[in-house]
């Protein structure tokens, strides 16, 4: 997260007052509220005075809201310091947030933000003629049409560096400008073609239903087919009143070599015992020998591994591996297949 | 009520309570940063984790009822573990992440030795640190006078803010920013408005706030601590008073919940360098207009002297705010002895008196009844300064379920609304003859409770206002079996003890007021600093400070104050307290009783008490109920309402003023102190910034 501070003062307005229009609106806001619950609307407050302060909180608004609110100020302080949608500093007339998270980095938004380096400069920093500032923010959930960026109110999707760059022009010419997508798709259909959700049926409403009718078929297989004969020579178990479903404490532990014991089956993995017969992979971590001594722990809380006296039993908690210690490594052992030797999985779903 | 297992006992408590409370019910000890009992919980230090049976994780004992944990299978109590393996790795792992970001200036933090966090790192905390990264450095904040901050030093458990907003009823501190970028302050560093500030100190449980005053001039564990009772106010706070060697180092309240709970006012614990700064420890003479040095055998043989010819209705005594019960009594022998009536214990002139009883001057109700009533009524009183935390009490009666109350006097920030009903005693009649609304509101209330302060009594018609209220008391319904709304407010601690002692003029005698302005000849000043005496009488003053009363005597006897000398108190409410002797008086100052029976000896009437344990054998045989320490022995309010009642009188028609215009310049102890001085300063600066 961006380091936020206040404004400086010397570019704190000498006043503020809420216009009517912010007035109006507040009083809109209150009144959803029961009476005695007016501080509830303080982010709706704070954000229509950040409108009407031209994009940043300015203090004496802070103080205007707090008074309007009848809030101790630090109280309105805390919320719109907390709340990273609040500018505290002088933005652009069009702020920009750009998005610099994995998805729009993965389809190109590092060359958005060259853009943005070299026309508007430094983040939190105003252009001259006080067009544009810009912000790198976290996901703004338009990933599909990655790379975008926010100006103001609006998102602007499908970037490239020309579309880009022309969409400032435009900006700064006080031109008109496309919201949404750069590239003409329509929200967030596939930009090459339509392929899914194209039968008709999907929207005639001749699907309503059919999930109950598809429900009553099969359960009227179960009622007369041979799964009804099965079902009847079960024996009915007394079924606990809440059974242990998901709760991971009374479950038993998928596979542990007393419960391949207990099942009958050799209580040590294959798997394993060929891996730890093998000396080349007996170690698998960093050697321990260091260059330097690690300084002696105190005691034997330490979460460092500690030469231990003699006789005192080393601290063995799983929660405190042994350094060096490499996690498991046999690929085939998470996957339930170790008590079922004979069975090979395969692991891409490709069934051959 | 519910039953809980905890650890194996099974404990039955409220349902309301929550796991930690349970827990400690059960003799279980937990961990606790954030959770304080008398705060709203917040949940976020994450150090009380326990392991409820059934739950997936570890729960914040803090935050979860008794009643939300789920019974067992079979009805079986629900469960909780408090010292399970599980619950110690998940503290171990809350007090590393507590310990990420803070700093190990354990050797230069004044906090070290009563930190709950050096405490409980002792218990949960590894020795090394897994975090390789740097620590979190934050600025420290000012918050005024009294409160130092380091702030690099801060776990978050918003104590502080929840203190000032919910107890001290100043919303000024906040938690700005989130995350790691959480920063505790006031709004743009200004300092704290509150006179109860200094308590976010104690209610840090690491070195973050600690006091500005006494910053790095002791280690906890160097100092002595004495049980005692505050004088600043008539409240009658329970502290401690920690000194090393002769010297009081610092005051802590006591946690008493009769009385101030466990917060104390700014005043009561920062006086501390009031006590030792302009101390008389030696006796004065006045000679040729100039006070000079002298022996105790020259003082006394100066007052025998002019004493000697003189009528003893030309003498008289004042009693101050800060004397004890002993000295008094002393004091009021001698002067019975000598055949002295003029003898007067009210110098700011308050109209009280044992005449009417002693249900007319006590606050009956208690300062712990106030959250029993259901309507209250402030006639003349601005408790916020003559009394913080009966203050705070009405605050939090207010904050449990919001009674009507309404104040007559002068209108002041009291941190809970009311209804300003008027200025003066013209409102006062109005209500009284049922002509204002908020009577209905007394009337229909089951336990109304009416507070009047000493801004309504110490002036000319205080007598009839006094009168007034009790008839609007025994009109309400005020006074009944079971409750007793009429209370009156003292502002000065030695005022109830004076009052159940007598010492008021008796037959003929004159009142302070009369004496002070030239009724008598000889003037015994025993501590009042609050009168101005005019020229002409020849005062004796014996007190602490070179204070007001200082400077107008002729003969000065230099004596202890409440920390040098084992006194008895009577707050407000009639609770009779012990003040112990934590340090000694400076040079050649005496305790009070011990000057008086030597001058008695001298002026030929000796008292009949050697020491201090005969002195009270002899005080407890006239007052029994000054042997109960600790207790309050009630009065009977309906013959007091009854008798005041019947007083009558014609009202004034000035407006209520509270009779304490400087909250923090109150008494002579109070006025030699730095601290003080800036505080005062201080909050006359805010009051300014206010106003325009």
């Amino acid at each position: 997260m961006a380091v936020r501070k206040l404004a400086p003062e010397e570019l704190q307005p000498q006043s503020f007052v809420l216009s009517p229009e912010t007035e109006a609106f507040a009083d809109k806001e209150i009144a959803k509220y029961p009476p005695g619950r007016q501080a509830s609307a303080v982010i709706a407050l704070l954000g229509k005075a950040q409108e009407q302060a031209g994009g940043w909180l300015p203090r004496k608004a802070i103080e205007a809201v707090a008074a309007k609110l009848d809030m101790p100020v630090i109280r309105v302080m805390e919320v719109a310091t907390f709340y990273t949608m609040f500018n505290l500093e002088p933005v652009g007339k069009y702020f920009i947030q750009f998005c610099g998270t994995t998805p729009c980095v993965l389809r190109g938004a590092g060359d958005i933000k060259k853009v943005l380096e070299r026309r508007i400069g430094d983040q939190n920093h105003i252009t001259p003629d006080g067009l544009f500032s810009w912000l790198e923010v976290e996901c703004l959930g338009a990933c599909s049409n990655a790379p975008m960026v926010q100006i103001n109110d609006d998102y602007y999707e499908d970037l490239t560096t020309e579309n880009f760059e022309k969409l400032l022009d435009d900006l700064a010419a006080g031109r008109p400008v496309k919201k949404g997508s750069q590239i003409g798709r329509n929200r967030s259909e596939p930009f090459e073609a339509v392929n899914t959700l194209q039968d008709p049926a999907l929207y005639d409403g001749s699907l309503v239903g059919a999930w109950r009718k598809r429900f009553d078929e099969q359960a009227k297989v179960a009622e007369t087919g041979e799964t009804a004969a099965a079902m009847a020579s079960v024996p009915q178990e007394a079924r606990a009143a809440k059974p242990g479903a998901g709760r991971a404490i009374e479950s038993e532990a998928a596979d542990t070599p007393a419960k391949r014991a207990k099942e009958g089956e050799t209580p040590i993995n294959p798997v394993d015992r060929k891996e730890a017969a093998d000396p080349s992979t007996a170690t698998k971590g960093p050697s321990h020998t260091e260059a330097e001594p690690r300084p002696a722990p105190q005691s034997s809380k330490s979460y460092v591994a500690s030469p231990t006296k003699d006789g005192e039993a080393v601290p063995s908690s799983p929660t405190t591996p042994v350094a060096g210690t490499p996690p498991a490594q046999a690929e085939t052992r998470r996957d339930g297949s170790e008590s079922k030797p004979g069975v090979v999985v395969d692991k891409d779903n490709k069934t051959s | 009520m519910a039953k809980i297992i905890v650890d194996g006992v099974e404990v039955d408590v409220p349902a309301e309570y929550t796991l930690l409370q349970a827990a400690e019910a059960a003799g279980a000890e937990i961990p606790r940063f954030c959770y304080h009992e008398r705060l709203s919980i917040a949940g976020n230090c994450r150090m009380c984790l326990v392991e409820v049976k059934g739950a997936p994780k570890p729960v914040a004992s803090c935050a979860w009822g008794v009643r939300d944990c789920r019974p067992g299978p079979n009805g079986e109590p629900p469960e909780i573990s408090t010292k399970s393996p599980t619950v110690k790795k998940a503290r171990e792992g809350v007090m590393e992440f507590l310990l990420i970001n803070h700093p190990l200036d354990c050797p230069i933090c004044d906090q070290g030795g009563q930190c709950d966090l050096q405490d409980q790192a002792m218990a949960y905390g590894v020795d090394t640190s897994r975090f390789h990264e740097n620590k979190r450095a934050v600025t420290d904040k000012y918050l005024g006078p009294l409160v130092r901050t380091s702030m690099n030093r801060c776990i978050h458990c918003t104590r502080c803010v929840r203190f000032t907003a919910e107890v001290a009823g100043v919303p000024d501190l906040g938690a700005l920013w989130r995350g790691e970028d959480m920063e505790i302050t006031s709004y743009l560093e200004k300092a704290l408005g509150s006179e109860l500030q200094a308590n976010v100190a104690d209610l840090c449980p690491v070195g973050a706030l600690t006091h500005k005053p006494e910053a790095y001039h002791y280690r906890p564990w160097e100092l002595t601590k004495t049980d005692s009772v505050d004088v600043m106010d008539a409240v009658g706070s329970s502290i401690r008073v920690d000194s090393r060697g002769r010297e009081v180092m610092r005051i802590l309240p006591r946690v008493n919940e009769a009385v101030n709970e466990e917060w104390i006012t700014d005043k009561t614990r920062q006086i501390v360098d009031g006590l030792r700064l302009q101390r008389l420890d030696r006796p004065f003479v006045r000679e040729n207009g100039r006070l000079r040095p002298a022996s105790w055998q020259e003082a006394f043989a100066a007052i025998a002297a002019r004493m000697k010819g003189t009528d003893p209705k030309r003498i008289g005594a004042i009693v101050g705010d800060l004397a004890a019960v002993e000295e008094m009594y002393a004091l009021k022998l001698l002067m019975e002895s000598l055949g002295v009536t003029n003898i007067d214990a009210r110098q700011d002139g308050t109209v009280l008196s044992p005449a009417y009883g002693r249900g007319s001057y006590l606050f009956n109700t208690t300062i712990s009844g106030i959250e029993d009533a259901d309507a209250i009524l402030i006639v003349g009183s601005n408790p916020r300064i003559e009394a913080s935390l009966v203050n705070v009490r009405i605050r939090k009666r207010w904050r449990m379920a919001p009674p009507p109350i309404a104040l007559i006097g002068e209108n002041a920030d009291l941190t809970y609304p009311y209804d300003y009903l008027g200025a003066g005693p013209e409102t006062l009649a109005d209500l009284a003859a049922g002509r204002h609304s908020f009577i209905e509101k007394l009337r229909g209330a089951e336990r109304p409770l009416i507070i009047v302060g000493q801004g309504a009594l110490s002036r000319p018609d205080g007598l009839a206002v006094l009168s007034t209220v009790a008839q609007l008391a025994r009109d309400v319904g005020a006074v009944k079996d079971g409750w007793n709304g009429f209370s009156v407010l003292h502002t000065a601690a030695s005022r109830v003890g004076a009052l159940d002692l007598g010492l008021v003029p008796g037959d003929w005698g004159l009142d302070a007021r009369s004496m002070a302005q030239g009724g008598v000849d000889v003037l015994f000043n025993l501590g009042a600093d609050e009168i101005e005496i005019a020229p002409g009488a020849f005062v004796i003053y014996q007190g602490t400070h070179g204070d007001r009363g200082a400077h107008r005597a002729d003969v000065i006897l230099p004596a202890a104050t409440y920390t040098e000398k084992s006194g008895t108190y009577v707050n407000t409410e009639g609770r009779v307290q012990l003040a112990n002797r934590a340090a000694f008086a400076p040079g050649e100052a005496r305790e009070d009783w011990a000057i008086l029976r030597a001058l008695s000896d001298v002026l030929g009437h000796r008292l009949p008490f050697d020491s201090l344990n005969a002195l009270r054998a002899k005080l407890y045989a006239s007052y029994p109920h000054l042997a109960a320490i600790e207790t309050v022995q009630p009065a009977d309010g309906f013959a007091a309402v009854q008798t005041l009642a019947g007083i009558g009188g014609t009202l004034g028609r000035e407006p209520f003023a509270s009779p304490i215009k400087d909250f923090y310049l109150t008494n002579p102890i109070a006025r030699a102190s730095g601290v003080m001085a800036e505080c005062s300063a201080l909050a006359r600066e805010l009051k300014l910034e206010a106003a325009e």
